[in-house]
């Protein structure tokens, strides 16, 4: 590890991310004008600083150069500091001496348009960036013990299936469940596309695994009331009938599954001859149907201003259930009102097929267009014939979407976890990591993140299982280290006012037993809100510093920092 | 310390594409040894291949990098390119494998991708499949500057040193003394294999069928996806400056045909699952380089089931200039000037009609990796009708034979959040043979 009483020597990386940056600033310019600011011994620039070889240039240069100091001006620390960090680390670098200057994002992308101005501003960032590196310090990661154990909240499919991994990988597992039984929504199918399984089957399947299974204490009728703690350490209160029961975790895995729509002053739905797609099923179960001519209409509820999301399953749902009604009786007469049939890949794009051939009638309608229900008819407009097409039902099957669960937000309160605007929950990246929140050690599995079948919904299970066995595999875990703190040197500027305490949102402050503020290092994430908010300034926040905040802004006006 | 070290055994995985990778990386975290064979000289298959991925149109490789050099670094992952998995016996929980090792003739751990090789070999001319074909390199190459590993190799059919014995330049002129003509194939045999998973990815329908009725191949402005997404990446063969093949101007007017090869009895029947999404991305990628552009999709069904895609489709129509017509075309012609003319049924009038565009681009069908069928024989696992890795109900990860698994699109089309969701539901169901439970 490198001395801090040694002289600042910066080494300045220039990326071109491909022509993301390339394209716009001059990039040679950049490195050039890098090499002229104060301590900066060596610049470069490449194509892509994060390949393999902009890397080797990173280590090589830190090593010949003997550079305390690393600037990378590329993209976004959230995607890309682990990855130079390491870097920095494996050429004897502490990793809090690196830093990141955002040329991408706050520069070349938004004034692809000024490439002269653009490069001003790039100058100007770069300039601040190495009056901040100038005063980075040397920082320690915290190491916490792992608890080899996981909390399942939700025992539909999904979370199922993740309790059932996560056990046979060895890991003590709690499984929640709010309703009386498990099972979730499999419990109100009556047989599943694509194979026509029955649903009870699937479910009596696991569901005897689970209870089977001495690693996996199962609680229904439960509800987690409080969740404190962090990776590898959480502790949760569940309270299941009154009791209060306490357990502690590693990790946690968010499946509580989604709610059908009920589609409330929707194409005419009364419950008894105009019902949902979930209501059929009910009624395929004991096969208690008595109708020749049957209409289903796709899209109820959604994919319109208030829902603007495709629900995944309903089109297969749809045409499982019409074929189930067209086995058992070929003469009834079914049509489904679709706006695009969603069967996607193999499968179920070969039920659409099959479905079509055994005589059910599809009819592709508009959104400015809807059917028109009546008391025993639809008026439906077809744009390819240019006119009106009357179809008499007895009965009226509206598939609807899942939506998000009303009790979400509580879930992602106690679990300090994000919603998206439909109030399903905000995984940590939408393509790259779609199991896991941005929260370490919290993981998101099923329809609680987006509708979609079961299928997908056991896939996305074992998924999040794969997530957290990667903490709980490990003894220990390093945590990070640029954390608020209260120097000694400062306790007596703190006049007790708990502003900070009030104020932080992962609950790390707390009062000792000499009534001093104290900081929990393994809670705090460093947001500086702490540090913001104290009136005396008495809190210090590790890495981002008042100096080092001061120095850009000083740079950026052409000082030093006095 | 690792959790699972003290009892854990080894893995095999095939192929080094995002599923690929994303499992490697999940189980080699949780403290299992990964033996990751891939078939080309580098990592990252399709999804490096990319411009951008819907629904947040980042920067495919910007997002995949990170993982691309996690991989390549991690202690627990043994990268095997250029290879093949050739033998495989036993069971789950003990399979042994033979992998055959293809030779760079460069030394891995020698050369530093400066690229003196390259510059000074005088074979020219071998099509880089890497930009879909439409770059050619010299018999020393690397299939893309920031490749994971970043080593270069020699083309063992095209070099004439290897062919015919004469040449030898890029030997004089490597400073490093990486470049090893006595390099012969290797046979690496593995025991202890606890579990295999299959992430072997996809073809696409133009790698065997010429889509005549769409003048692929014959007329020089209908180009497929994954061309157009050469032609449109900044690291592509047009620095992302989008121009015309046959005469170099910036189109104006692009069509998008949809379920080119797939949808129909004559090819493919089933729906390749990303097209509808991805051909949205390249219109709106499009218009952001030039806001000129007109986009016209011709689509069968929108398919925009996943998270943010119904939306993603809105912001196309209403911000992107893109018209969607909902339609199969009939036929593809061209003008004098090599505009492509797209003879269409209006189906909201049912008039056949014309529309002469700039430039066409085919959302072509997504077919099995052409290495599957050798791939199943070799495991004993079974396929579908098509030659996609046969698995089971509800289960997705798991395939025909016990102890061995598949993600991604191996199995059936997906998309890129599925394939990875998949990957790590394989990595699950390994890790629960790894420990012996």
């Amino acid at each position: 590890m490198k001395s801090e009483d040694e002289p600042i020597r910066i080494g300045v990386f220039v990326c071109h991310c491909g022509t993301n940056i390339g394209g716009v600033l001059d990039c040679e310019g950049l490195t050039e004008y890098a090499a002229t600011l104060p301590n900066v011994v060596f610049s470069d620039h490449n194509l892509y600083t994060c390949a393999e070889i902009g890397l080797k240039t990173i280590k090589e240069a830190i090593e010949e150069h003997n550079l305390n100091r690393v600037i990378v001006c590329s993209c976004t620390p959230r995607t890309h500091e682990p990855l130079f960090r390491s870097a920095c680390e494996e050429a004897g670098l502490n990793k809090y001496l690196f830093s990141f200057v955002n040329i991408r994002e706050q520069c070349s992308w938004v004034h692809m348009k000024k490439p002269e101005d653009a490069f001003e501003k790039a100058k100007d960032l770069i300039k601040m960036g190495v009056a901040r590196a100038t005063k980075l310090e040397a920082l320690e990661t915290i190491v916490v013990d792992v608890d080899p154990s996981a909390l399942v909240i939700g025992g539909g499919i999904s979370g199922m299936n993740a309790a059932s991994n996560l056990s046979k990988q060895g890991f003590k597992t709690y499984l929640v469940e709010k309703e009386k039984n498990l099972g979730g929504l499999l419990n109100s199918l009556y047989r599943l596309f694509p194979n026509d399984q029955e649903s009870s089957e699937l479910l009596k399947d696991i569901e005897s695994r689970i209870q089977a299974d001495k690693n996996i204490t199962v609680y229904t009728s439960t509800m987690i009331t409080s969740i404190d703690g962090f990776v590898g350490n959480f502790e949760v209160e569940i309270n299941q009938n009154g009791n209060s029961i306490r357990i502690k975790v590693g990790a946690i895995i968010v499946a509580v599954g989604a709610t059908p729509l009920k589609p409330i002053n929707l194409f005419g739905y009364d419950g008894k001859i105009r019902i949902t797609q979930f209501e059929l099923e009910n009624v395929l179960k004991n096969y208690s149907l008595n109708a020749n001519n049957i209409v289903m209409i796709q899209c109820v509820g959604t994919r319109n201003e208030e829902r603007m999301y495709c629900s995944n399953f309903c089109c297969m749902s749809a045409l499982k259930n019409a074929l189930i009604i067209k086995e058992k009786n070929p003469d009834v007469h079914i049509a489904i009102l679709f706006r695009d049939m969603h069967t996607p890949g193999i499968a179920y794009e070969e039920y659409y097929r099959r479905a079509r051939e055994s005589g059910i009638i599809f009819i592709k309608y508009s959104p400015e267009k809807p059917p028109i229900v009546e008391e025993n008819k639809i008026k439906i407009y077809n744009e390819y014939l240019g006119t009106e097409i009357i179809i008499p039902y007895e009965l009226l099957v509206l598939s609807t979407p899942l939506i998000a669960n009303e009790d979400n937000k509580q879930i992602a309160q106690l679990l300090k976890v994000p919603l998206e605007e439909n109030n399903f929950f905000l995984e940590a990246h939408v393509k790259l990591r779609p199991n896991d929140f941005a929260t370490d050690g919290v993981y998101i599995a099923g329809s609680a993140k987006w509708p979609v079948d079961i299928t997908e919904s056991i896939s996305q299970g074992y998924a999040a299982a794969a997530r957290a066995s990667t903490i709980l595999s490990h003894d220990t875990l390093e945590v990070e280290g640029a954390t608020s703190y209260l120097p000694e040197e400062y306790k007596d500027l703190c006049r007790g006012c708990e502003i900070c305490l009030k104020l932080c949102p992962y609950k790390a402050i707390r009062k000792n037993e000499k009534d001093e503020i104290e900081i929990i290092q393994v809670l705090c994430k460093g947001c500086g809100v702490c540090g913001a908010s104290c009136p005396k300034k008495a809190i210090k926040i590790k890495h981002f510093t008042n100096e080092q905040i001061l120095s850009e802004i000083y740079a950026l006006g052409g000082k030093e920092l006095p | 310390m690792y959790y699972l070290e003290r009892n854990s055994s080894n893995v095999l995985i095939i192929g080094a594409g995002i599923a690929g990778i994303q499992a490697a990386l999940d189980l080699a975290d949780m403290g299992v040894k990964v033996h990751l064979v891939e078939k080309r000289p580098c990592i990252g298959g399709k999804m490096a291949q990319l411009d951008k991925t819907f629904p947040t149109l980042d920067c495919s490789i910007c997002i995949l990098a990170p993982k691309l050099s996690d991989c390549y670094r991690h202690p627990n992952i043994t990268l095997y390119t250029l290879s093949e998995v050739q033998k495989v016996d036993g069971s789950e929980g003990n399979f042994s494998v033979e992998i055959l090792k293809h030779p760079r003739y460069i030394k891995e751990d020698v050369c530093t991708g400066c690229g003196d090789c390259a510059k000074i070999c005088p074979v020219r001319g071998i099509l880089n499949y890497f930009d879909a074909n439409l770059v050619t390199l010299a018999a020393a190459y690397i299939p893309f500057p920031s490749a994971v590993p970043p080593i270069y190799l020699i083309d063992r059919k095209r070099c004439v040193y290897l062919t015919h014995g004469i040449c030898v330049l890029c030997t004089k002129a490597c400073d490093a003394e990486a470049i090893d003509f006595t390099q012969k194939d290797t046979i690496i045999k593995l025991n202890n294999i606890s579990s295999i998973i299959i992430a072997s990815g996809f073809n696409l329908i133009e790698d065997i069928n010429p889509l005549k009725e769409y003048g692929y191949k014959k007329y020089p402005n209908v180009v497929t996806a994954l061309e157009f997404e050469r032609l449109i990446c900044a690291s592509g063969p047009q620095q992302g400056h989008l121009r015309r093949l046959s005469d170099g101007i910036d189109p104006k007017k692009i069509a998008y045909i949809q379920c080119a090869g797939s949808r129909n009895i004559k090819d493919k029947k089933y729906c390749s699952s990303i097209c509808c999404m991805y051909t949205t991305k390249e219109a709106m990628i499009t218009y952001e380089h030039d806001n000129e552009v007109e986009s016209y999709v011709f689509y069968i069904d929108m398919r925009a089931g996943g998270k943010g895609f119904q939306k993603f489709l809105e912001r196309g129509k209403a911000e992107y200039n893109i018209n969607y017509i909902n339609n199969k075309i009939a036929k593809i012609k061209v003008d004098e000037n090599e505009n492509p003319i797209i003879i269409y049924e209006d189906l909201n009038d049912g008039k056949i009609k014309e529309l002469k565009v700039d430039l066409v681009v085919l959302a072509t069908c997504i077919i099995p990796s052409e290495g599957n069928k050798k791939l199943a024989d070799i495991l004993g696992v079974d396929l579908d009708e098509y030659n996609f890795i046969k698995t089971k109900p509800f289960f997705s990860m798991e395939t025909s034979k016990k102890g061995i698994f598949t993600c991604g699109c191996s199995h059936e089309p997906m998309d890129i959040p599925r394939s990875v969701a998949e990957a790590s539901s394989a990595a699950a169901r390994v890790a629960e043979i790894a420990k012996g439970r």
